[in-house]
This record gives structure tokens, sequence and C-alpha cells, in this order.
């Protein structure tokens, strides 16, 4: 299924509505991917500057997202699409919701960074959250990928990534716990490492649902709710 | 409640989805087109159609213009036995019963399968003639037994409420929608097991559109009906089964929600969805 499946209908404005659609989903990844990276750094050099700009940009991801809301709405309204294309439609609807969740996980990693720079974080050891958030931006940059690609070949590769995202989680949050047990003065800077560290979690799990709506999309069968295992099965079948 | 019982009570998504599609699956089937072919002349119109039309079920055929759609509506009450020069090969099972046989008398044939056309066709007589006409040419001409079956038929048309006090009046002066769904109680009066719909609703405006594709819900309930139309979006409504007709042959057919949703055949995917095929 390639993409040209997009630009082959009678009709040529629905080509070029559809065409609009796909871009400006990616458009929107785009600014959702920007944010988690400035988020993340703003987090670990303390930089103000930086955090405001993702709390910024997190108002014009929302937009975003109700714009192409909207036009889905009114594409299905007008054009009755059947097939691949109602299907197409249905997903761009759940992810430009999903990145619209991830650009809140954004912005609340951008908040949590404004609220730690008054107080001394050098003991923190950010290269475990860093190496996390790597994996999470991976994640999802490969399934706006195989969105902008209209290919599932590589999907559960992308999926697979979530155990390890998982695994680092609960190591983090086990020095995390350490820390609080050292020194209770420690707790409330703690808590908002633990809420970043929580928020990049929750980001690699949307990337995930995102594959699952992809799946959906190109093969016509809802897939969510499965194991990595089951999916894999899923998938070679 | 332990997490063991939570487990053991939590449904499996996975079963009932499985139970869905198997449960569509159940259906007695009325009628069976087996290795159909029709030649008009020497032209082939139907490449060995195959296909299983389900008891009280809506079953679309859907296809570009010239597809065969209608020839094999047609072939079900042998319509086709009137065109000049017609060859057809295969099998028509009605009940089990192939139409196509020599013993069949094609007049019986066609009580127990009615047929509605894309336009309306009243006769010139009143509303109440024309729906009382084919129990009259059956000789029945009881007063009583022809009002019953009058109302009924055109309560069973949606007609009734509309018409009760304007029985007398010429049919032909109804609108489009109350001709065509004159014609719909004509034909259920007899009370056939089968009803083909060709292109039902072509010819009407928005509004009778919907009055008569909620006819077709209410009527599947009594009978197995077959319709043939070119507005996708209404097979999609109306419809539990679509079939896919191109070139004469038929090149898929499932469940009205499967075919729309995620169709089986790239040449199905292109004509629903409005691709170049």
């Amino acid at each position: 299924m390639d993409n040209s499946k997009i630009g082959q209908h009678i009709s040529g404005q629905f080509n070029r509505e559809l065409e609009d659609i796909r871009n400006k989903v990616l458009t929107m990844g785009g600014l959702v991917e920007q944010q988690i990276e400035l988020a993340i750094q703003a987090f670990t050099t303390n930089d103000m500057e930086m955090a405001e700009l993702v709390i910024k940009q997190d108002n014009q991801v929302d937009a975003m997202e109700m714009d192409v809301d909207l036009e889905c709405t009114q594409i299905l309204a007008l054009r009755q699409p059947t097939a691949f294309d109602l299907r197409l439609l249905l997903t761009v609807i759940k992810i430009i919701n999903e990145l619209e969740i991830v650009g809140d996980l954004a912005e609340r990693i951008a908040k949590m960074a404004i609220q730690l720079s008054d107080t001394d974080t050098r003991n923190y050891q950010y290269y475990e959250l860093q190496h996390m958030s790597d994996l999470v931006k991976e994640m999802l940059h490969g399934a706006l990928d195989a969105f902008a690609r209209m290919s599932i070949d590589d999907i559960t590769a992308i999926t697979g990534k979530d155990e390890n995202v998982d695994r680092e989680y609960d190591s983090i949050v086990r020095q995390l716990i350490t820390h609080m047990m050292e020194d209770p003065r420690n707790i409330t800077r703690t808590l908002n490492v633990l809420w970043t560290v929580r928020a990049m979690e929750r980001i690699g799990d949307h990337a995930c649902y995102i594959c699952e709506h992809l799946i959906f999309m190109i093969k016509g069968e809802a897939v969510r709710h499965l194991s990595q295992e089951q999916l894999e099965e899923k998938m070679k079948g | 409640m332990t997490a063991q019982e939570i487990r053991t009570h939590a449904i499996d998504i996975n079963s009932v989805l499985n139970n869905r599609t198997k449960h569509q699956g159940t259906n007695e089937v009325s009628i069976k087109v087996e290795d159909l072919k029709l030649f008009y002349g020497q032209k082939q119109a139907l490449y060995g159609i195959n296909m299983e039309m389900p008891k009280k079920k809506v079953t679309a055929y859907i296809g570009p213009s010239g597809c065969g759609k209608s020839t094999l509506l047609r072939c079900i009450n042998r319509m086709n036995d009137l065109v000049d020069n017609v060859t057809i090969e295969g099998k028509i099972l009605l009940d089990n019963e192939n139409i196509y046989d020599k013993s069949v008398n094609v007049a019986a044939l066609r009580r127990r399968v009615g047929m509605v056309f894309q336009k309306p066709n009243p006769f010139p007589k009143s509303i109440f003639e024309n729906v009382a006409y084919g129990l009259r040419i059956q000789g029945i001409n009881d007063k009583r037994i022809l009002e019953e079956t009058v109302e009924n038929a055109l309560r069973g048309a949606a007609l009734w409420d509309e018409m009760k006090d304007r029985l007398n009046d010429n049919a032909l002066g109804m609108s489009g929608g109350q001709q065509q769904r004159l014609v719909i109680a004509r034909a259920i009066a007899i009370e056939p097991e089968v009803l083909l719909l060709d292109e039902p609703a072509s010819a009407l405006d928005p509004i009778s559109t919907l009055k008569i594709e909620e006819l077709i819900n209410e009527l599947k309930e009594k009978y197995t009906i077959v319709i043939v139309t070119h507005n996708m979006q209404q097979a999609a409504r109306v419809s539990d089964y679509t079939a896919f007709m191109y070139m004469g042959e038929l090149i898929e057919m499932g469940t009205t929600s499967e075919l729309f949703t995620n169709p089986k055949k790239k040449q199905t995917e292109d004509y629903i969805t409005g691709r170049y095929g």
C-alpha cells in the first residue's frame, strides 16, 4: 500500500484534500517532536526560555489538532469516504488526538523544568533520562515516518522499543525512591523529576498507540490491547 | 474480588469480535446462484456467477454501468426470458429448487419473486385497484379479502396513513415517491418470498428515497430482498450483504460493513473509493 494511494481518486479535489490533511498531520508531528526535544533540553539544562517556548508551542499544536479535526469532519460529511479513505480519516483523527496529548506531556515537562529551576539539581543523573527520551523520540519519529510512508513493514520494531522504555522507567523510579529515602528534603524535588520521567514513559505509550492506529489504517484490523508478542504474531500472519 | 476472579470475569475482546462475525454467517440461504452464464446473442454478459443470498436479508448489487447487475437481478425471476436471443446456462436455486428447470411455471415463479423497477409504473387505475390487481388476476374477487389485503399491503409499504381516504383516486395523481411505494405495495400484496428492486429510488428526491430505504428495512422482516443500486451510500445504508460486480463477473461479496470498510479485492476498493480502476 503505497503513498500514491491518496492521489488516485477520480476527484482531484479529493486527492488535494487528503494530501493536505496528511501534510498537516506531519507538520503537527514535527512540531510535537520539537516540543519534546526542547522540553527535555530545558529540563536538563535549566533553560527557562526554552521551557516557555515549549508551553507556547503547545497552543499551536492544540490549534492544529482542532483544524485537522474539523477538516476530517467536513470530508466525512461531504464525501462519505469508504474503505482505505475512511480508515485513513479515522486514523488521522486518532493520531492527532495522540499527538495533542504528547504535546501536553511535553508542556508538563517544560513546567516541571520551570518548577525545578530554583533548586539545585546538579546531583541528579540525567543520563538515564536522556537515554530514555532518545528512545521515546525514536519511537514517535518512527511512527510518524510510517504514517508518512503509509507503510507498516517495520511497525513492530517501533512498538518493541516500548519494553526498553518501561525498563528504563522502572530503573529511574527505583533510583528516585532511593534519593527520597536518603533525605526526605529531596522529596518535593524528586517528585517533580518523577513526573517528568512518567511523562516520557507516557509519550512512548502514545507512540505505540499511533502504530496501532496505523495498522488499522493499512490492514483494516483492530490490533489494540494486544501484547508485543501477539502483535508480532498478527503482523506475520 | 481477587485479581484472579477479575481476570476470569473479564471479557476477551477477541472472542466478542469473533462471535460477531460468526453470528452473521449462520443465515439460511434463500437464493443460490450456481455458475450462471448469460449471453445476449454472441455477447456474454455474465461469466459464471456463484453467490448465495440469505433469507430475510437485504443483498445489494453494486458496480459500474453495464457490469451485469441488472441482468443478474432479472435472472432471479426469469425476466430475461422475455428478451430475444438470450441464452442462460447454470442454475438459480430458490429454496433449493432450480428456477430454470423445465417443470417450473414462470407465472407462479414471478408470484414468488416480485419486482420493482427504477421508474414507478402504476396502472392507470385507482390506488385500490392497483394493489388489488395481483389478486384479481388470480381470480380472487371477494370484497372483504381484497379490502383486507389492500390495507395490509399499503400499511406494509408505509402508504396507508397517507392514502386511506384516497383509495379511489387515480394512482397517476400520486407523487413519484408515493407511486414507487404503491408499486411496492402492489408487489407485496400477493405475498411473494423475494422482492427484487432495480434502482428503486434513483428517480426520487432525497426524502422519498429515505422513505423507501426505511421501507426496505421494514420489509426485510418478511421478505428476502435483492436491490440493484448505483448509489453506493444507499447500498451501504440498506443492505446486509453487498456484491460488487465488474464486467459480468462477481468480484467480491461480503457483509456490507466489511465490504465498505475493508474490502478484500483491489478492484472493489478502487470502485467504492472512487479511484481509477
